[in-house]
Formats: structure tokens, sequence, C-alpha cells
């Protein structure tokens, strides 16, 4: 079943064409890479999926809803999460405070609730900080939950973000650039992590650098080159595919 | 008990014992502190709590100050009965000027609200719907009674006020321990991040400043029956400033840093009552200073508690 | 037919008065993306140091009226010069690297300073420039008397902006002034010193301000501390209106402002004229934040 559905989607920044046309699809359950050159367009791509960048054209079909035009929080509502190639974490709050704010679309009490302390309003918060500390526990950072988010090292940055990201109980998780300055071993248990998502039931689609994470976790891929898809589908496939060893290395003047 | 419980019980069983050791004079100068405290905390929950530049909170405060004041002149209503209505009618006013404005970038935020508190000044002053009383302001406000007791004497009135500040702190605590709470911060360290972390940012901010208006507005009514007159000089934009600077000199977001702020810049200027000349020249050099040296406040706010220690897995972690 | 003329050209001089104070704003605001609160009060400290000129020196005595206005207006520019250098030096150079609001609150923190030290060394009542000194006469003008001092006025405005807009535009430091503004960190790699640009620019802003607090003070003859707080908003507004960071919008912005301020009071009502800015500046804020000519702030948003 086709959970994500991106159809002819563009995106121009004054004279430039950052997305162009870019079709694909993303199975439920299943875990697909973006890759592509530096430039290619795909942080443009991710940013048209949740809503932080409205298209010129197309449309993003998600569980047969169109998102275009929603507003951020709505999207994420409606089921997908994100993480950012830049790291945008709460910093100088807490690691468990980040992934609180991953839970609050899943919760309810509002301000009138919260200075009567209704009894539904303390079962909802203990429930937040139950499930905030498993998500924690899922990646590995629960003994970390009273540290700043500064304070933690970049490759752990990375993880908490992806900790929020879970807690908001998505059905599409989208990691932009999740192993960036992760060293062999952090990549490894990343790896690990992905799949146990995975496991999970969740859908992950992922922008990477890193071609040995990309080609061992991902079931199929989608490649962009300046902004338009120039080639789909498995690993194997895509790793045969000249055009897209020539998106890469160039074409030898021969 | 919590270390924190412990130091407000004991802050609230010193006020509660205050009166029997201060002068009128001085009594009435603690209320103008606890009147302040309120307003600021109500500022608090705007520009401390959500981080939005407002300067025009002096203009929540005249709404409700004028709406008590013209229904219990006119109408005769007693004055207590009238303070709900004064801060929703100032919590519609937020509602109607924020919205279009909510979305604006700080500086941006901070001039327009300045603009809002001075057209709001010069419409009372004009008279508008030939029911303020222009420059003159409105008299004849009668004094709050509670159950028949009538409150008109300083220590009367100082248990009214500081009464009215405890549960003011108590509410506002507990919103700030709160998902509501919480939603605020986010938006205050990082608004992009919480809209992608789900949290509808245009919405927080509107009801902060809702909730901010309609403290602001209970805070009039409780002023107005007060003085017995208000007149717009005392919404001025002057006043946004002193409430501004309390909050950012307290502790930006931090209860006891904007109760603290408030018995330092009402007080102190109080205890140097024979240099009043001076008293806003060291004022203003006062804020420089403290932004050049301590610019997150003298009491910022600490880290939260959470119980989640029994949350902790045995062998958590890597 | 005369009215609006009369409110037209008594709009174009105040809008000039308008007009040099915005450049003070919006100059600033382009280098430091400073709102800075204390600008209004540099106006007040260039009327009052007018003044303290004026009567102590006797200068409409000795050298004649139009000469006297002359120096009085270097001497002033140039004190409220060396007083804006200190305030950058002081309240907002320790902030460059702080949040923004830091340096906001110093700026108010200034502002009130200065305004209660102007209180406490002069007075707080209204102070009185001279009468007798500037000519009363009106010229007449198609048909129409025209007093003379608003001719003056206007014109000095005119002329410090196109001077300032010559300086912006065709001298070395001027473009290192507008490539401050854009950015900063490309500006050092450039090998511009942008802490002396900064200075500059709280040299000229302020002097700009100070000779129009002066002139403030020969047209309507009487200054009080708190003039800067309203002479001040509505500069900023024209400011705002022409497009913060702009130049030319604050000039136009300014001539614009005034004119619209005078129709109003006039047409509209008096009582409301102040208010006629604040909406104003709502209004913009809300429909077309970056003004009639642009922002020309580079912003990541």
């Amino acid at each position: 079943m086709t959970l994500l559905s991106i159809d002819n989607l563009s995106k121009s920044f004054g004279g430039l064409m950052a997305v162009n046309e870019v079709s694909f699809d993303v199975e439920a359950g299943s875990i697909v890479g973006l890759i592509g050159p530096n430039g290619a367009g795909k942080t443009t791509v991710f940013n048209l999926i949740t809503g932080n960048y409205q298209p010129n054209t197309g449309t993003v079909l998600f569980d047969g809803q169109n998102l275009v035009g929603l507003p951020t929080h709505t999207i994420v509502e409606k089921g997908i999460a994100r993480t950012f190639q830049t790291i945008r974490l709460f910093q100088n709050m807490s690691v468990l405070e980040n992934v609180l704010a991953g839970g609050h679309c899943r919760m309810h009490s509002g301000s009138l609730a919260a200075m009567l302390r209704t009894p539904a309003q303390r079962r909802e918060e203990k429930e937040a900080m139950r499930q905030s500390m498993a998500e924690l526990d899922f990646v590995g950072l629960a003994h970390e939950w009273q540290n700043k988010a500064k304070n933690l090292s970049y490759g752990n940055q990375r993880l908490l973000e992806i900790a929020r990201a879970l807690a908001t109980q998505p059905k599409l998780i989208v990691l932009d650039e999740p192993a960036g300055g992760m060293n062999d071993q952090e990549t490894h248990d990343l790896i690990r992590l992905i799949r146990l998502i995975q496991d999970r039931g969740i859908t992950v689609l992922l922008i990477e650098h890193d071609m040995g994470l990309v080609m061992r976790v991902c079931s199929s891929l989608v490649v962009l080159e300046h902004g338009a898809k120039i080639a789909s589908g498995t690993p194997a496939e895509i790793q045969a595919n000249p055009r897209v060893i020539e998106a890469y290395l160039g074409v030898d003047s021969e | 008990m919590k270390s924190s419980t412990i130091y407000y019980l004991a802050f609230a069983a010193a006020m509660a014992v205050c009166p029997l050791f201060l002068n009128a004079y001085w009594t009435d100068v603690f209320n103008n502190v606890g009147l302040y405290a309120i307003l600021a905390l109500s500022l608090n929950v705007i520009l401390g709590h959500c981080g939005l530049f407002h300067m025009g909170h002096a203009a929540f405060y005249a709404i409700g100050a004028y709406t008590a004041a013209i229904i219990n002149t006119s109408y005769g209503i007693p004055i207590l009965w009238v303070m709900p209505l004064a801060g929703i009618l100032a919590g519609i006013f937020a509602m109607i000027v924020a919205r279009p404005i909510i979305h604006l970038r700080g500086d941006y935020l901070l001039i327009v609200t300045i603009g809002i508190v001075e057209i709001v000044r010069i419409a009372l002053i004009n008279n508008v719907f030939d029911i303020t009383g222009g420059a003159n302001g409105i008299f004849g406000i009668s004094r709050p009674s509670v159950f028949g007791y009538k409150i008109s004497k300083p220590d009367q009135f100082f248990y009214l006020i500081w009464g009215f500040a405890a549960v003011t702190i108590f509410l506002l605590l507990r919103l700030e321990h709160s998902r509501f709470g919480r939603a605020l911060m986010y938006i205050k360290e990082d608004e992009v991040a919480a809209g992608g972390s789900g949290i509808n940012v245009a919405h927080h901010k509107l009801v902060a400043f809702i909730i901010g208006a309609v403290w602001a507005g209970m805070c009039g009514t409780i002023y107005a029956s007060k003085m017995t007159i208000i007149a717009p000089e005392s919404f001025s934009f002057a006043e946004s400033v002193v409430l501004f600077t309390i909050v950012i000199l307290g502790g930006s977001g931090s209860i006891p840093g904007v109760i603290l702020g408030s018995f330092l810049l009402v007080g102190l200027p109080e205890v140097f009552r024979g240099l009043a000349e001076y008293r806003m020249l060291v004022f203003g050099a006062a804020m420089v200073l403290m932004m050049i040296f301590r610019n997150q406040g003298l009491l910022p706010p600490g880290p939260k508690n959470y119980n989640v220690a029994d949350l902790l897995q045995a062998g958590g972690g890597k | 037919m005369e009215e609006f003329f009369q409110q037209l050209t008594n709009g174009l001089a105040v809008g000039g008065i308008y007009a040099l104070i915005a450049l003070g704003y919006t100059m600033v605001y382009g280098v430091l993306k400073l709102i800075n609160f204390a600008h209004g009060d540099l106006f007040t400290i260039g009327a009052y140091l007018g003044l303290t000129l004026l009567v102590s020196m006797g200068l409409f005595d000795k050298i004649g009226p139009l000469p006297a206005v002359i120096l009085l207006a270097v001497m002033v520019m140039i004190l409220v010069a060396i007083i804006g250098a200190i305030l950058e030096r002081v309240a907002y150079r320790p902030l460059r690297q702080s949040p923004r609001l830091s340096a906001v609150v110093s700026a108010l923190g200034a502002s009130i300073f200065f305004q209660n030290a102007i209180m406490a060394i002069y007075s707080p009542k209204f102070l009185v420039y001279p009468h007798d000194i500037l000519p009363k006469a009106a010229i007449n003008v198609l048909g129409m008397d025209i007093p003379i001092m608003r001719i003056i006025m206007f014109m000095t405005s005119l002329v410090l902006m196109a001077a300032l807009y010559f300086f912006i535009q065709k001298t070395k430091i001027g473009t290192a002034i507008r490539a401050a503004a854009i950015d900063q960190g490309a500006a050092k790699l450039m090998g511009i010193n942008v802490d002396r640009v900064i200075m500059l620019v709280f040299c000229i802003g302020p002097a700009l301000g100070g000779a129009a607090g002066l002139m403030v003070g020969l047209y309507y003859g009487q200054i009080n501390f708190s003039m800067g707080w309203m002479f001040g908003l509505k500069a900023f507004t024209a400011a705002i209106l022409g497009g913060i960071g702009n130049i030319p919008g604050a000039m136009v912005g300014g001539l614009l402002l005034g004119v619209i301020e005078a129709m109003g009071a006039a047409y509209i009502s008096i009582a409301w004229k102040d208010a006629i800015a604040f909406c104003v500046l709502i209004l913009i804020l809300i429909v077309r934040p970056t003004g009639l000519l642009g922002e020309r702030v580079a912003e990541k948003v």
C-alpha cells in the first residue's frame, strides 16, 4: 500500500528551479532513501512534504490526503514527523523536555485544564512522561534525560531528534542526514535503530550521503540531480545505473 | 515536599503577617508592589514564557480598569462582580488585536504593541464612544466589598491584592508546568522546531496573549477600586516599560524572578525617595548595566523537576 | 485650496524633520538590526544643547541670524554626534553577541537615562527658545502667504538629506556603510572595519537628529524633555513606512508621514493627530512590513 505519493512536485526560488517535477512513491513499511549530489534539492523536497515550503505545482498525497497548503503542525498531527539536517533541538532545554515536545500533538489538555489540574490532565501528563522516557530508552538516551540538549555529543543530538520525532507517534518518519557527523560505530547503531523503527511499523524516508548506510538499510532509492529525479529502484539497480554514476562521479572526458 | 513549595509557603507566611509591622504608607507601597507583581506575572506569560516582545501591556490593564469603572459607575454593580467581565473584555480585545500581528518578527511586534497602547491611551483621552471621561477619566468608583465587609484601608487592600496575587501565582505555576506551558517555552526557544514537532505556534501565541490580557484586566479592576479614580495617564507606555523591565530584569519566564523584580523596581525607589530626582536616572542606567552583565535577569528560571526517576529502566542507556 | 496648500507645506516641513530623525533609526537598524530607542532622546538633546548654546553665546546679536543658525547647527550636530558615539560604545557594543532583546532593553534604559538626565540638568518644565530672533515674515508664493521659517526648515532638511544621500552612494565610506548593513561578516572579510563603520553611523544618525531637534526648537519655540518620545515614534513609523534599513525610504517615509498627518489633522480631526501615525504604523506592519521602498535588510528566515 502506498503511504506517500509525491506527484509532479516543483519549487522555484526566484529564478532557480530547486525541485523540478519530481514524482515518487513510498510504500508503507518500507525504508526509502533519497540520494543525490549536493544541491540536488533533497532537503527542499523534505521541506515541501512537511509544509515548511509551499510548492509551485504538484501534490503530496499522504494516506490518501493532499498535504499541500496545510501548516506544518497539522502535517505532524496527520502522521509525518521529521528531523532536521542542521539539528533543530531546543538546545537550552533538557533531553526529556525535547522529547516531550514531540508528545504535544498527541495530548489534549489546554490552558484551562492545566490550571485546574483535572484528573484527565494529570493522567495525560503521567502518560506523556512514560512515553517520552520510553522513546529515550529506545534510542539509548534514557540516562541523559536531565542533561541539556546542547551538552550532548553531536551523534547523540541526532538520536535525540529522532526520539522527539518518534514521540509524535508518526506513520512516516522523515530523516534528513541522520548519520551526519557520526563515526562508524554510531552509524552501525543507527542502522540497527532504523530497522527497529521499521519493526514498529513506521515507514522511513531518509536523505543520506553515507552510501554504505543507504545501500544496507534502504529497500528502494530515489536519485535526484539538479532538482530532477534521474533514477529510482532497488539499491542494486541504482548502483549499476550509469546515469547515477555519472551524476556522482562526472563523465569521463575521453 | 519540594523545596520550591517550601519557599513559596514561607513567602506566603511572611507576606501574611507583613501588615502588622508596616505603617499605612509602607502598606500602600506593598499594595503597589502587589498590583505590579500581578501585572508583571500576566505579562510574563506573554513575554517571559512565550518570548513575545510585548510592550503594550498597559493597554489590557486599561481596558480592564475602564470596563470596571464604567460599569460600576453607570450601573452600580459591585466592583468585584465586574472583575471577571473586565478580564474577559480585555481578553477579547487582546484576541482581536493580537491575531493580525502574531506572526510579526520580534522587533516589529514590539513596535506594533507600542502603537497599540498609545492608540488606546489617545482613544481614552479623546473620550471615545463618549464613555471614557476624557483626560479627566472616571471618578466615583466604589470600593470593593467581600460578603458585606467593605475594603477601604491599606491593610484591607493588602489582603485583597496579595490574596489575588497568591491565586495568580498558584494558577500560573500550574500553567507553567503543563503541556501548555511547555509549548510556550518551545516556541520561545525555537519557533520552527516547535512547529516541526507538531505545536500550533500561532494558536499558542494568541492564547498566551489572551491569558495575559485577562489577568491584566482583572487586576485593572482592583486598581480602579483602590484609587476610585482612573485617568488615561496611568496607562501610558511608561507603565508598559516598567512592567516589561520587571519581567526582563527579574528573570524572564521565572515566577520568583518576576516577583522579586516587582519588589525591587517598585519598592526600591520608595526606599530612596529622598533621591527622587535621580531614581529614574539610576533605573535607566541599571537597565543598561544589567543587560551587559547579567542579561538573564536576577532570578532566571531553573531546570524543571520531572517525576521520572521511577521510569528509568535498570540498564537503560548505552 | 489655499488651506490645502498651507497644510501641504506644513506637512512637508514637519515631514522633513521626521525624515531627518528617521534616517538615524534606519541607518542604525541597517547595520545593527537594532531599534535605537534612545535616538529620539538624541533629538531632544539637540534641541536643548541648541538652546544652551544660543542663549549663552548670544550669537544672534554678534553675527546675525542666518550665520548664527548655521554655526549653531554645526555645533549641535558635532556635539550630538559625540554623544551618539559614546552611547554606542557604552550601551550597545558590549551586547553585539547577545540576544536581540538585550540590546532592546539596553536601548530603553539609555532612553530613560537620557530623558531623566535632561530633566535633572535643565528642568521638567517646558523651556522656551527666544522668540524674536527668527524671521516671522511670510513670503508670497503663488498668491499664498507661506511662513518663511517653514520653507527654511524644509530646505535645510532637503540639503542635509541630499548630503547624506551623496555621502552614502558616492563615497567609499558610504559604500562601506551599505556593505556592513547588508552583511557584516562579508564586510569584515573585505577589510572593512565594521566597528568604525558602526561608530560612524552612530555619529551621522544622531547628528541629523540633533539638527532636527534644533530646528524644532527654533520653529515651535518650545521644548520639553519628553518631546523625543513622540517625534521619535513618528519618525520610526516613517522609517518603517519607507522600508527599514532603506535610506531613501526613510526620506520618502518622513515627508509622506508629515503630509498625511497634516492632512489628517486638518480634514479629519486634530485631536486624533497623534494617533494617525500609530495607525499608519500598524497598518504598514500588517499589510506591507517591508515598507514602500522595500526593506534593505538581508534576513534569513
